[in-house]
């Protein structure tokens, strides 16, 4: 029996151990660095030439920089979803996605804020903000929570890494010496002592329950951006639940993508298995009915009412100008993956893995919609303009900076998962051991 | 130094200058004489000195003060004591004329295809007139534009002028998001300054010189104001369509007549933009009623790009 343990843990531990990056790895990852520079090259020009590089003008003055952002404020929920809300109600299965929902929580912020910070026309007054910031603003609301949901995060993401570190040091031979030192300088005061693992664990409690009001609080101050001005669209008591829940739907949906990639990729068939993938399909599907029910609010109940200076929006959104990416953003980013879900065979890992791609890309129209076409509607008509301040389509240098933001984001996972278990070893070991213990 | 500032900017300097040498020449006149060497020229200068003694110094000493400041920006950000500003449209008197425009753009220097002041035609409903209306910002009593601004670049002074600091502005660009009367522009990509204007010292009351990254919006003319002068537009104007004012003293004017505010607003029903915000705006309105034209006269000035747009208040 003895022997039996020892040799899954030995196991264990050889699956999950960080992987050099294949053929396959090298090409995506040079993809990606060449879509960074491209971006970096786009950002360049947009700090010499000024935001009118972009094709934002006068009435569109937020364009696809914002709903990129809050596409990846939205993401970034989900770390608090299944590392804290998850683990607060005792979920176990949850452990090998742990890590997952985490990384991504914390690159996406990362990425969320330097976007945020290429929408600025002056972005060497950042420093402005702490000088002279004036807590009333919204924007000051978000700079505080984003910076606090990151540190937690952080945290979050280093506390459960620390028994890891302990065995990446143990098997030194398998990593270069320089991966060695970073282990050693990260972790290597761990010695898995009661007491550590008594701190440890009360830490990471502690931070659980400290992450889901920030969460929580991040994104609805997001939607508050919005949601605090008079515009059509924008002007919603509603707007704080509606951001929440389909950011939970799209960090999810990111997670099942992540999930089948490290599942087929790294071959870790025995840690992320169907049952996995069945239960996060019963998720989505929740959250995919949650985020549709305000979709209703959002949208049916002005239609209801179609007050004028509503009017203008909906009807570009239903049958206008915008129609195909609103309806493709309901039903691809909602309405089908209910329906494949629902089945048992639509929650087998190629079909999540599909789902969870359509969620992640009908979440970023979604964002995009919710920005722009309400710019598009001023109160007072359009007037005294050129006519390319009429419209609003992404110039080149905004699709290089934003593919750029995405490409950093999953280069940041990348390069983690390159250096880090990305299946939590200790735990995965210690979990196991219970349930054999829990048998006998 | 205010009360010498009547004229332009240019006599500004010309004064300022003056004073200037007449200040260093008095305090150390030893140093004065002793540290320059300047051709004299001959032809003396009366110059008045601190102590209140007319003096007389050599006009090759007189030396330009480069980029004088005005005032202090603690004090633009305050506002003139005691003032409370506001604007009076008649919409019987505009036929979209675009010289206040034309004027204001000029004054400002801001991009071509961009104003701060812009003429709407309206028409509420199908059956209803339409008319003409020019709107600035509103210079808002409860402004949402200041509400939002993270760092203070944007504020509401005491005397009721909304500003902008685009020395300090951030360009993130909420204020134009939050601004239900679409007022506010961007500088998207900076423009040409001609060199005078661009050695000016940056003043929130001129707004000049402009700064790419930053959003500007129509400021009232406050540095008009200090000199005593009505706004560009409301000068421009040859139908007296702006009448401009002060709330406290009850006067407005628009150059050739002049009215009490309240009773102006009492006679013709005036009324404010979208008072249902509870923005507050300073900008009256008086009903397009016995005009002085047709609306169709002012079609002609209707841009290419602005076929007639009717839209609801």
């Amino acid at each position: 029996m003895e022997n039996s343990i020892r040799l899954s843990e030995e196991q264990i531990t050889q699956d999950l151990l960080p992987q050099k990056f294949g053929k396959l790895g090298m090409i995506w990852v040079s993809i990606l660095i060449t879509i960074c520079l491209v971006g970096v090259y786009a950002y360049y020009r947009q700090i010499r030439y000024g935001l009118g590089v972009t094709a934002m003008r006068d009435y569109v003055s937020w364009g696809i920089y914002i709903s990129n952002f809050v596409f990846f404020v939205a993401i970034s929920l989900v770390g608090s979803l299944i590392t804290a809300i998850f683990r607060l109600s005792n979920v176990k299965w949850s452990t090998p996605l742990t890590r997952i929902a985490e990384i991504i929580a914390v690159s996406a912020i990362v990425f969320a804020s330097i976007i945020i910070i290429v929408d600025m026309g002056r972005p060497e007054r950042f420093t402005n903000l702490f000088l002279y910031g004036r807590l009333q603003s919204p924007i000051m609301w978000d700079v505080i929570v984003i910076g606090t949901y990151f540190f937690i995060s952080i945290l979050l993401l280093y506390f459960p890494l620390l028994p890891d570190l302990q065995i990446l040091i143990k098997n030194k031979d398998k990593s270069g010496p320089k991966l060695n030192w970073l282990y050693r300088f990260q972790g290597s005061f761990w010695k898995g002592t009661p007491e550590q693992l008594k701190i440890c664990n009360k830490a990471i409690n502690t931070l659980s329950i400290l992450i889901i009001p920030v969460a929580f609080t991040i994104h609805t101050v997001t939607s508050w951006l919005f949601a605090t001005t008079y515009r059509p669209g924008w002007d919603s008591t509603n707007f704080g639940a509606y951001f929440i829940s389909g950011a939970f739907l799209v960090g999810s949906g990111g997670v099942v993508v992540a999930m089948y990639v490290f599942h087929k990729f790294y071959h870790l068939e025995k840690y992320i298995t169907d049952l996995h993938f069945d239960r996060m399909g019963r998720i989505v599907v929740l959250l995919s009915f949650l985020y549709l029910y305000f979709n209703v609010n959002e949208y049916l109940v002005p239609a209801f009412k179609m007050k004028k200076s509503e009017e203008d929006h909906l009807a570009e959104l239903f049958s206008g100008d915008f129609s195909h990416m609103f309806w493709f953003a309901i039903f691809v980013g909602m309405i089908i993956p209910i329906i494949i879900l629902l089945f048992k065979k639509g929650r087998k890992p190629l079909p999540m893995f599909i789902v969870g791609c359509m969620i992640v890309v009908g979440a970023w129209f979604k964002r995009y919609l919710i920005v722009t076409p309400t710019l598009l509607h001023p109160f007072l008509p359009m007037q005294d303009i050129p006519a390319n301040f009429r419209h609003y389509f992404p110039s080149w240098e905004e699709w290089a900076i934003t593919s750029g933001s995405l490409a950093g984001a999953l280069l940041v996972i990348t390069f983690f998962v390159r250096i880090y278990p990305i299946v939590p070893i200790y735990e995965t070991i210690t979990e196991q051991l219970e349930s054999e213990s829990h048998e006998n | 130094m205010k009360e010498n500032n009547k004229t332009s900017r240019r006599d500004f300097l010309v004064s300022g200058l003056l004073a200037g040498a007449a200040i260093t020449g008095c305090s150390k006149p030893n140093d004065f004489v002793q540290n320059q060497e300047v051709a004299l020229t001959g032809e003396k200068v009366k110059l008045l000195s601190v102590e209140g003694e007319v003096i007389e110094i050599d006009k090759a000493y007189l030396k330009p003060v480069p980029n004088l400041p005005t005032i202090t920006n603690e004090d633009e950000r305050r506002g003139i004591p005691g003032k409370k500003f506001v604007m009076v449209i008649d919409l019987s008197r505009c036929k979209n004329l675009k010289k206040c425009q034309i004027a204001c753009d000029k004054a400002h220097l801001i991009n071509p295809g961009q104003n701060w002041l812009k003429i709407y035609p309206m028409q509420d409903s199908e059956h209803t007139a339409p008319y003409w209306q020019p709107t600035n910002c509103m210079h808002c009593d409860e402004p949402p534009c200041v509400k939002v601004c993270p760092v203070d670049a944007t504020f509401k002074r005491q005397d009721g002028i909304v500003l902008i600091d685009n020395e300090r502005c951030i360009g993130c660009r909420f204020c134009m998001a939050a601004c239900p009367y679409s007022s506010r522009i961007f500088n998207w990509s900076g423009q040409d300054v001609p060199a005078d204007i661009a050695a000016l010292p940056y003043s929130c009351e001129t707004s000049l010189p402009p700064k790419m990254g930053t959003v500007s919006k129509c400021d009232f003319c406050p540095d008009m104001n200090r000199k005593g002068e009505l706004p560009h537009c409301v000068q421009a104007c040859p139908n007296g369509v702006f009448i401009y004012g002060d709330m406290n003293t009850d006067i407005v004017s628009n150059g050739s007549e002049t009215f009490r505010f309240s009773e102006l607003i009492k006679e013709k029903a005036g009324y404010r933009l979208m008072e249902d915000l509870g923005t507050k705006p300073s900008v009256y309105y008086l009903p397009p009623v016995n005009r002085n034209f047709p609306f169709e006269n002012g079609l002609e000035n209707q841009s290419a790009d602005d076929k007639l747009n009717t839209h609801k208040l």
